[in-house]
């Protein structure tokens, strides 16, 4: 009885290791190798429209919305004790060193993440990439690397879009409808952001959540099996690893950049 | 003829396993220059497995499988990449690429291997197209294609870059008796006239037999005959008999390899 249990532990965690071996592989094989300027840069605009741009309209709303609670909720705590006018920093603050690359990250999995799975376990299921293959064109080089890099560009860039919408949002409802001076607002915002710390840690931790993701993804979606219910199943994989993923390295970042 | 007769696909000695299941065990095949080779034999005996050992997708556990004298399996990425160039398949799907339309699938191999000029593509891909009798579906997208044409426009861009092999999955399979019977003069045509070796994966017999020079049957993870069509129609081994006449049940099984009828109704209680 115990040792069945031991066995299954072990066979499962056999599977991990191998299933990550082979997202290892599939990441170098992608992106290690020959550059081809022209013909990789067309490809990777177009991939860089398809995540990127069309995941903007997402980012900017919850972007403001988020703003916006966090100024009326910190507004609310803050003004008990009578420090309103630091709004600015709390919600600059909220915003750069976590909600901005977090939320984004989260965004991003649902959105793009769910969709590059989909897409590329139905280009699997459908054996366009077999067919690749045996036209002598290899499809980790011409679909996933492009995917790769458009992921890995896109959504720092997202994640500052996220963070200034948010820190507007939040402005609207404190200097707008609260009436806090402007003055004051972006003053304490200022004077506590810092480059190094804030902006520099934003930017490091939303692009290891891009390379987290779009892995994730991408994997999840070479790796389906070729079923409907195969292709399902990956695109739920990806959502919820990814999003467990940006969780767990959120802590673990977090802890490296503002622990001591 | 000495040059018709070497081989452009020479298997030798090759084994295959899936999990425990042995898919092939130690078939040798030649299949010969420009010729149309058939493999025939029931449905899932492993035969499209076969073309993708060909192709390099899969590894054999042994045995040597040469294409043009180089061994696929022992072949680096780069190398492989090349051989595969000069080979190409048509997969039972057709396996079109879903967002272009049809004029970019064709043109879609000629725009990665090569830097013709747009005229010469165009025209390069409107002479593939019309070899497949579907010039005027040029701006038709995959999905709305019937399967047949669907397999039309994959042999179109199949034969794209006019490769030395073209490897066919089940060409015939789920189409009407004129889809096959143009596609039975595709393959011909090719054949005849550009003299493109041709390696058919079938179980349609008669249609297979009407074109191929040399036929394999396999089955039960070896080869259990091979010859000229004529042959093999004449051949008297119980196996190939009930294949080519389409028996129900014969040396070749109907029932999967199972365990005791019995036991699985009533499972392992003792009676």
């Amino acid at each position: 009885m115990v040792l069945t249990v031991f066995a299954k532990l072990g066979r499962w965690g056999i599977a991990r290791c191998h299933s990550l071996g082979r997202a290892g592989l599939m990441l170098f094989h992608a992106i290690v190798g020959k550059p081809e300027p022209l013909q990789q840069g067309r490809l990777l605009l177009r991939q860089l429209y398809s995540l990127g741009v069309l995941s903007l309209l997402i980012i900017v709303v919850s972007g403001i919305f988020i703003g916006m609670v966090l100024g009326l909720q910190g507004y609310m705590v803050l003004k008990t004790y009578g420090a309103e006018t630091s709004l600015g920093m709390v919600v600059a603050l909220s915003l750069l060193r976590e909600l901005g690359p977090v939320v984004t990250a989260l965004l991003f999995a649902g959105r793009a993440g769910s969709a590059l799975t989909a897409e590329v376990g139905l280009m699997r299921a459908t054996e366009q990439l077999s067919s690749m293959e045996m036209m002598a064109v290899d499809p980790l080089r011409r679909v996933v690397a492009p995917r790769f890099w458009a992921g890995v560009i896109s959504m720092p860039l997202l994640s500052i879009m996220f963070t200034a919408v948010g820190i507007l949002g939040g402005a609207l409802v404190g200097v707008l409808w609260k009436g806090i001076d402007a003055g004051f607002f972006w003053g304490a915002m200022q004077s506590s952001v810092d480059f190094q710390t804030d902006l520099v840690n934003c930017v490091i931790k939303s692009i290891v959540f891009a390379i987290t993701v779009t892995w994730i993804a991408l994997f999840n979606g070479y790796d389906a099996t070729p079923t409907s219910e195969g292709i399902s199943r990956a695109t739920t994989r990806t959502v919820v690893h990814a999003s467990l993923a940006i969780l767990g390295l959120d802590f673990v970042l977090t802890a490296l950049m503002f622990g001591n | 003829m000495v040059q018709s007769q070497t081989p452009i696909v020479d298997i030798r000695n090759m084994s295959f396993k899936r999990g425990n299941r042995t898919i092939f065990d130690n078939i040798s095949l030649t299949v010969p220059k420009g010729k149309v080779t058939a493999i025939m034999g029931p449905s899932g005996i492993g035969k499209t497995t076969l073309l993708r050992l060909i192709g390099g997708q899969l590894t054999p556990d042994s045995g040597e499988i040469l294409f043009q004298n180089q061994n696929i399996p022992t072949l680096s990425r780069s190398k492989l990449y090349q051989a595969r160039k000069k080979m190409s398949m048509l997969f039972q799907s057709g396996a079109l690429f879903t967002d272009l339309n049809v004029y970019d699938n064709v043109a879609w191999p000629l725009r990665e291997h090569t830097q013709l000029p747009a005229a010469l593509l165009h025209t390069t891909v409107m002479m593939k197209l019309e070899a497949v009798g579907l010039r005027g579906a040029e701006k038709l997208m995959p999905a709305e294609l019937s399967g047949g044409m669907a397999r039309r426009v994959a042999l179109a861009r199949a034969i794209a870059l006019e490769p030395d092999l073209i490897m066919f999955d089940e060409p015939f399979v789920g189409q009407d008796p004129i889809t096959m019977s143009v596609l039975v003069k595709l393959i011909d045509e090719l054949n005849q006239a550009l003299g493109v070796t041709c390696i058919v994966v079938s179980h349609d017999v008669p249609e297979v037999l009407s074109i191929a020079d040399y036929a394999y049957i396999v089955a039960g993870e070896r080869i259990v005959a091979q010859g000229v069509p004529t042959d093999l129609r004449a051949n008297d081994n119980p196996q190939v008999r009930q294949f080519i006449n389409g028996e129900a049940d014969g040396p070749v099984p109907f029932r999967y390899p199972a365990g005791d009828y019995l036991t699985d109704l009533v499972g392992t209680r003792s009676v």
